[in-house]
């Protein structure tokens, strides 16, 4: 038995936005584990009040650098929602196609740039280009390809300009969707490679039952709308989600936290997964069964294989998209948008789990409240809890403080938190 | 610093480059790291010491700060001035560090503790106006967007690494868009702040079909009552184009509420 331990981690590297660990065992008595969000918050809630509807994508993609399309997209959909407007089949199929690449550039970024050093044993990637140069090349080409398809479908990889409330200002070039479909095909065998690679990465074996949310499958696996489900057994509508999120202030925290059958909850691709891993392609399905994921798994570190298998997933059903936008004629980018008073709820789901987005508007369109609800603040409380469980067994275990050390960052890791956007 | 590389011949230093984030999404330090196809081309002219969003190793011994973010709290008016003492060079990194970016939205109400309360009820939260680095120390160099441009910051790091000036363009957007032989938005009814904004975004958006919304601040002798005048010609509000104005805190010194 260990007596005491101090663990103290300002500024976690390799995650976006500023957060702290810090871990004090005396006498064998976990005193304090904590995860805490120091991120200053930007406040975009407010900025929105007042505002005319165009706004909200272009300011509300900006919470995120790095799924600014989902922050956009989810927008949009508040939006239209609001409005009563229904997207035709056609821009549903962009806007998924479009979500399904940033899921793949930024699941990649996560699994190889940010999470990988830890299983490898270094800082950072950079020693990476030096010891394994085949996988940092593959990673990039991978990255390269989703990054292409979000230029080709958003116009741009970072805070994308061509999704507009209505549809799209401008469509892809057939011949560019050609092309996306033949690399895709390409980057599915990189993916099996990856899944080479991953085997022989030892996950830490800590369990923690939690409770999982996410978007409910209706024979398919969701990311855009749709009603809301827990493995706890709660179903609620997309515009009940304030049922499901029970958002509240902590004083120790910029993000705020969230609640709902326990103390905290999950979301994120181990969520997605656990919920709707039955509407899974075969071969995402095969690569969880070759890297040990069963649902459901209360294992945190595991949703880091559960995004490798959304990568086989999205590059799966994006073939088949782009396989269905080429067979049909391009039909009219974009429609007209009709104002109406009301509120609109958006929920998406972002590569770090469910995002919603909900808006009230007057009769001319001006924003009246605006209140946004983040992955990654719905996960701090189950870091949190998940630290302090973590820092109970392995202290319990005798292990030294620098491994406990490593393993609570890799822990935070594992969820790939966006603390900026957590704090907007 | 170490002499490792040479472009076109000439010895080339490597200065020791550091990367920090204040109050941002963080997504113009990804704009270097999304940068698969040359990253590595980037990563030889450079050496970087400092990345906390890509690695662990942590040096304060740089020469180049590239500092992303507005600031909007006491301690990160503390952290720049320490960042200020140790870089030869700072740059402000794009529009949130140049000009508060979207942050600076919150500014307009005058009324922080409405802000604060209208986002996180009675819990108190500390903030401050957001504003640009420059507010707080001196910069050396900016590089506008939201986000920054890739190849612009690759070719300003290269002008560094080479010690030679580094030149923005002064003319607008629109230069850039006839240029590339774009339809012109507002003959398709949509709004566009191109022809007063700072170019050197090749016309990103409008090459999208999507008008401008001025991330890059304004061009040198931008005539904001005469673009006002066209934008009246098309039958936009006065309220469209303050929102287009105020987006990202670029023209601020040139509206007229
Ligand atoms: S300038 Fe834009 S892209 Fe860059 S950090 Fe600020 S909000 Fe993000
Ligand atoms: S679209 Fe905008 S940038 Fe292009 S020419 Fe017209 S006004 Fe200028
Ligand atoms: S077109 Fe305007 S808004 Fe778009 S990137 Fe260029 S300067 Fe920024
Ligand atoms: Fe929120």
């Amino acid at each position: 038995m260990k007596v005491s331990c101090n663990v103290d981690v300002k500024h976690l590297s390799r995650v976006e936005g500023h957060g702290n660990i810090a871990i004090r065992i005396e006498d064998g008595q976990v005193r304090q584990a904590h995860w805490q969000v120091v991120e200053t918050p930007r406040f975009f809630e407010a900025m929105l009040v007042g505002k005319h509807w165009e706004n909200a994508p272009v300011i509300c993609g900006r919470i995120c650098g790095i799924c600014s399309i989902g922050h956009t997209l989810t927008s949009i959909r508040a939006v239209e929602n609001a409005f009563g407007m229904v997207p035709s089949r056609q821009t549903r199929d962009l806007r998924l196609l479009l979500k399904h690449m940033e899921t793949l550039q930024s699941h990649v970024l996560h699994l190889f740039f940010l999470a990988a050093p830890d299983f490898l044993g270094t800082g950072s990637v950079f020693p990476l280009i030096e010891t394994h140069p085949d996988v940092v090349k593959m990673a990039a080409g991978i990255k390269l390809l989703a990054n292409d398809a979000c230029d080709i479908i958003g116009g741009r990889r970072l805070h994308p300009v061509r999704t507009v409330v209505g549809g799209f200002t401008m469509l892809p070039k057939k011949e560019e969707l050609e092309g996306l479909l033949v690399r895709l095909q390409e980057v599915a065998k990189d993916l099996q490679t990856t899944a080479e690679l991953f085997k022989t990465f030892a996950l830490p074996d800590f369990v923690r039952e939690t409770e999982f949310v996410s978007l409910r499958g209706d024979g398919v696996y969701p990311f855009i709308g749709g009603s809301l489900i827990s493995s706890d057994g709660v179903y609620r509508q997309e515009e009940e989600y304030r049922l499901m999120t029970n958002e509240y202030v902590s004083e120790t925290n910029t993000s705020k936290l969230s609640r709902l059958s326990r103390r905290s909850f999950a979301v994120g691709a181990l969520a997605r997964f656990n919920n709707n891993h039955c509407f899974l392609y075969p071969e995402a399905k095969k690569v969880a069964d070759e890297l040990g994921l069963t649902a459901v798994s209360h294992n945190p570190f595991m949703n880091n294989i559960a995004q490798l298998v959304e990568c086989v997933q999205v590059v799966m059903e994006s073939q088949e998209l782009i396989k269905g936008l080429l067979d049909r004629d391009w039909q009219p980018e974009r429609e007209k948008v009709t104002l109406r008073a009301g509120i609109g709820v958006g929920a998406v789901e972002v590569p770090r789990g469910i995002l919603y987005h909900c808006y009230e508007f007057d009769h001319d369109g001006r924003m009246k409240k605006c209140d946004c609800v983040i992955p990654t603040s719905q996960n701090n409380a189950n870091i949190h809890h998940d630290i302090e469980e973590l820092a109970r067994q392995y202290a319990a275990n005798g292990f030294a403080d620098r491994d406990i050390e490593l393993l609570a960052e890799m822990l935070v890791r594992s969820y790939d938190p966006c603390i900026s956007c957590s704090v907007h | 610093m170490a002499v490792t590389t040479t472009y076109l011949g000439v010895p080339l230093y490597r200065p020791k480059v550091a990367f920090f984030d204040f109050t941002s999404c963080e997504g113009c330090q990804l704009q270097v790291v999304n940068n698969e196809a040359n990253l590595l081309d980037f990563l030889s002219l450079v050496e970087v010491v400092n990345f906390r969003e890509a690695m662990t190793e942590k040096s304060n011994d740089y020469e180049i700060a590239f500092v992303e973010g507005s600031v909007t709290r006491e301690d990160e008016v503390r952290r720049l001035q320490e960042i200020r003492k140790n870089a030869k060079i700072l740059v402000a990194f794009g529009s949130c560090a140049c000009f508060g970016g979207v942050n600076q939205l919150k500014n307009r109400f005058n009324d922080l503790d409405w802000v604060k309360k209208e986002v996180y009820g009675d819990c108190p939260v500390d903030t401050k106006e957001a504003m640009p680095l420059e507010k707080y120390v001196k910069v050396d160099l900016h590089i506008y967007g939201c986000p920054v441009k890739k190849e612009e910051v690759e070719k300003i790091v290269l002008n560094v690494a080479l010690g030679k000036a580094v030149n923005l363009p002064k003319y607008p957007v629109c230069m850039e868009c006839k240029a590339n032989g774009n339809i012109c938005l507002f003959d398709i009814g949509e709004p566009c702040l191109g022809p007063i904004t700072r170019a050197g975004c090749n016309s990103w958006c409008t090459n999208n079909r999507f008008g401008c919304w001025g991330c890059r601040g304004p061009a040198e002798d931008a005539n904001v009552a005469q673009w006002q005048k066209i934008m009246r010609q098309h039958n936009f509000s006065r309220e469209r184009m303050l929102d287009r104005l105020e987006c990202f805190g670029g023209f601020d010194h040139l509206i007229e509420r």
